[in-house]
């Protein structure tokens, strides 16, 4: 049994206490050693990425338990793959908290941001639902704390709007939990694929609320309106860097309803058939509106950026609900590409705070390095859009074309034409306002003149961009991999093999043998 | 004995809500502990209600469901620490800004702005 899968788990894990315990007063060790740790994890990422790449399976029992009774994590393609985008965003969001000096405003960012990198990856990684639900609470009691690192008042509030929000969705996900178990007896995903599927139609009353419940917990995480209501303020008063990171947080919640959508709840299983279809898309299609009206609305920069997120969430669980092999191969792409996008943008906007008093989109005095700023503004607002050349006309053609045969396309394409627009006018308005119309005012004689943002902060959302770019030059390659991606989520049956034969202590001896 | 469980859920589940809906912090957190000890007796009961059988396999013909009381036990440290942790940030946001409310203060640029149309 290779013990790989379990490393983007513990090496964070043991490097966050490390960095608290051994390295707490000195800023220049914490950053060698995150650094480093973000590396290796990017270097295992890819190993397992690589080895799952051919279509290949591995699982981890823990303990060496069998499946259904001990807790399993399972690496295949799209597991995989969220791994590796994690511990990329994470490697550039870090060079852009040390190179703005973000982590020496507050206590412990490095050991938090460690303890949260190992609660996302616990959660791509593990095989069963109960499992899913503490590493959800170690992501977020990680989240809360960066959330407000560097305090103040503002950030207090809106920090304490953000714990109480998942606190509810917490107690939500544990309801759902229950109701689960005491229908199906099992928590282990694969199992659960097995029962649920035995659950005969008029008995159903109590997986089918179960299975509603979990969808508003995953929903809550993937900020689907009007579920939402958390994303603008905690997104927009979190540190840049921080916010940057929650850019793969929404992600998560996606990649839950994919996860269990596909394997557990699957789109041929009689019980729970249509609530995607009926709930889920509607759902995504008005908070695809709201976001991008969002967008067109906000009167500062950083809520601009948090509604454009909650716009290309929206995007994303559009491709989702329709559950097709192709929508869901569009999803994935378009996914990578708003994760990247949404994280070079929160970058940006704090490039852009260092300059002014305030982010407000009003015209102010010109802001130091403004050409590099704008001109980088200007590439991540293009991909965030969706405007060609960048993957995220790509990804909106994938989507849309994914569309074309659903009972809806009527209403997927006007509203994601429309929105597409929408968004744009907002960008276009606040980069104007932001960059050209900063030109024609004057600077006040007494003004401070603040440093351009460091070097390092370019080079890290620069990094971004060019991650983006090659999201488009390889966009063939890519779609190719999400397509076989999606493709083993719609044949589990390896899947299943996998996580309930590889015997363990516990299992029960096959007959005959 | 199912009848007494479930509207003792139902009871705190309902008292809960409403005091997660006056949006003050202290009202909303004791809101939230009231959810977290009903999903507690929830996540007990899935396992079903047995009395007097031991929660292991053993010759016996009837025992308890093991694995509830475990999602318990671990359901309970976590929200005992999520507690902890949003009674301190409200704490400092309470003590910074010297108001509780949860929902965030009206920004004078709305108002201005719906007068001005």
């Amino acid at each position: 049994m290779t013990h790989w899968i379990i490393l983007p788990v513990i090496l964070p894990a043991i490097l966050a206490p490390f960095i608290v315990l051994a390295a707490r007063y000195h800023i220049g060790i914490q950053r060698v050693f995150s650094i480093a740790g973000v590396l290796a994890l990017i270097v295992v990422a890819a190993g397992l990425a690589w080895q799952a790449s051919d279509g290949t399976i591995t699982l981890y029992q823990l303990g060496d338990w069998a499946a259904p009774f001990g807790i399993v994590l399972v690496a295949d393609r799209l597991s995989t793959m969220m791994v590796l985008l994690t511990s990329v965003l994470g490697l550039f969001v870090l060079l852009y908290a040390i190179g703005s000096g973000w982590d020496d405003r507050g206590r412990h960012f490095h050991a938090l941001f460690q303890f949260q990198l190992m609660g996302i990856m616990g959660a791509f990684l593990t095989g069963d639902l109960f499992n899913l639900f503490v590493f959800f609470e170690v992501l977020l009691i990680a989240s809360y704390g960066l959330m407000i690192h560097a305090g103040g008042n503002v950030r207090l509030r809106a920090g304490v709007q953000y714990v109480l929000f998942n606190l509810l969705g917490s107690t939500l996900f544990l309801f759902a939990l229950g109701a689960i178990y005491a229908e199906t007896g099992t928590l282990n995903m694969a199992d659960l694929a097995g029962r649920v599927s035995l659950i005969s139609e008029d008995a159903s009353v109590g997986i089918r609320i179960a299975s509603v419940m979990l969808l508003m917990v995953f929903a809550i995480k993937a900020a689907v309106v009007p579920l939402h209501f958390w994303l603008p303020s905690s997104y927009a008063e979190a540190p840049a860097p921080v916010a940057a990171l929650f850019a793969i947080m929404t992600k998560v919640g996606a990649y839950a309803i994919i996860r269990i959508y596909t394997l557990v709840f699957g789109p041929d299983v009689a019980v729970t058939e249509g609530l995607h279809g009926l709930w889920l898309l509607p759902a995504a299609l008005v908070s695809l509106a709201i976001g991008m009206v969002g967008v067109l609305a906000a009167r500062k920069l950083d809520r601009l950026v948090a509604f454009s997120v909650i716009g290309s969430m929206g995007m994303v669980m559009v491709a989702i609900s329709m559950f097709t092999a192709d929508s869901i191969a569009a999803a994935l792409y378009y996914m990578v590409h708003s994760t990247l996008a949404a994280a070079a943008l929160f970058l940006i906007s704090d490039m852009v705070r260092a300059g002014r008093l305030n982010l407000n989109l009003t015209a102010m005095p010109i802001i130091s390095g403004a050409a590099l700023t704008s001109a980088l503004f200007f590439a991540a607002a293009i991909a965030m859009t969706g405007l060609p050349p960048l993957s995220g006309f790509i990804g909106k053609l994938l989507i849309l074309d994914a569309a074309l045969d659903t009972p809806l396309a009527t209403w997927i394409w006007a509203i994601i034409l429309c929105s597409s627009l929408i968004s744009i006018v907002g960008f276009a308005r606040a980069g104007s306002t932001l960059f050209w119309k900063a030109k024609s005012v004057p600077i006040p004689e007494d003004r401070l003149i603040e440093p351009a943002p460091a070097v390092l902060s370019y080079v890290a959302v620069s990094g971004l961009l060019a991650l983006l770019v090659a999201h488009t030059v390889l966009a063939g390659p890519i779609y190719a991999y999400t397509q076989a991606t999606s493709a083993q989520l719609f044949a589990p049956a390896p899947y299943l093999e996998k996580v309930l034969e590889t015997p363990g202590k516990l299992s029960k001896p096959k007959e005959g043998q | 004995m199912e009848l007494l469980v479930a509207s003792a859920i139902g009871i705190l589940t309902a008292a809960g809500l409403y005091l997660v809906m006056r949006l003050r912090t202290f009202p909303v957190i004791m809101g939230i502990s009231l959810l977290t000890y009903a999903v507690n007796v929830f996540l007990f009961a899935s396992g079903r209600l047995t009395v007097g059988a031991p929660p292991i396999l053993t010759d016996a013909t009837s025992y308890a469901d093991p694995l509830p009381q475990a999602l318990v036990l671990t359901a309970i440290v976590i929200s005992f620490g999520m507690t902890a942790v949003v009674v301190m940030i409200a704490l400092g946001a309470y003590l910074g800004a010297d108001d509780d409310s949860v929902n965030d203060p009206v920004d004078p640029a709305d108002t201005k702005a719906g007068d001005a149309s």
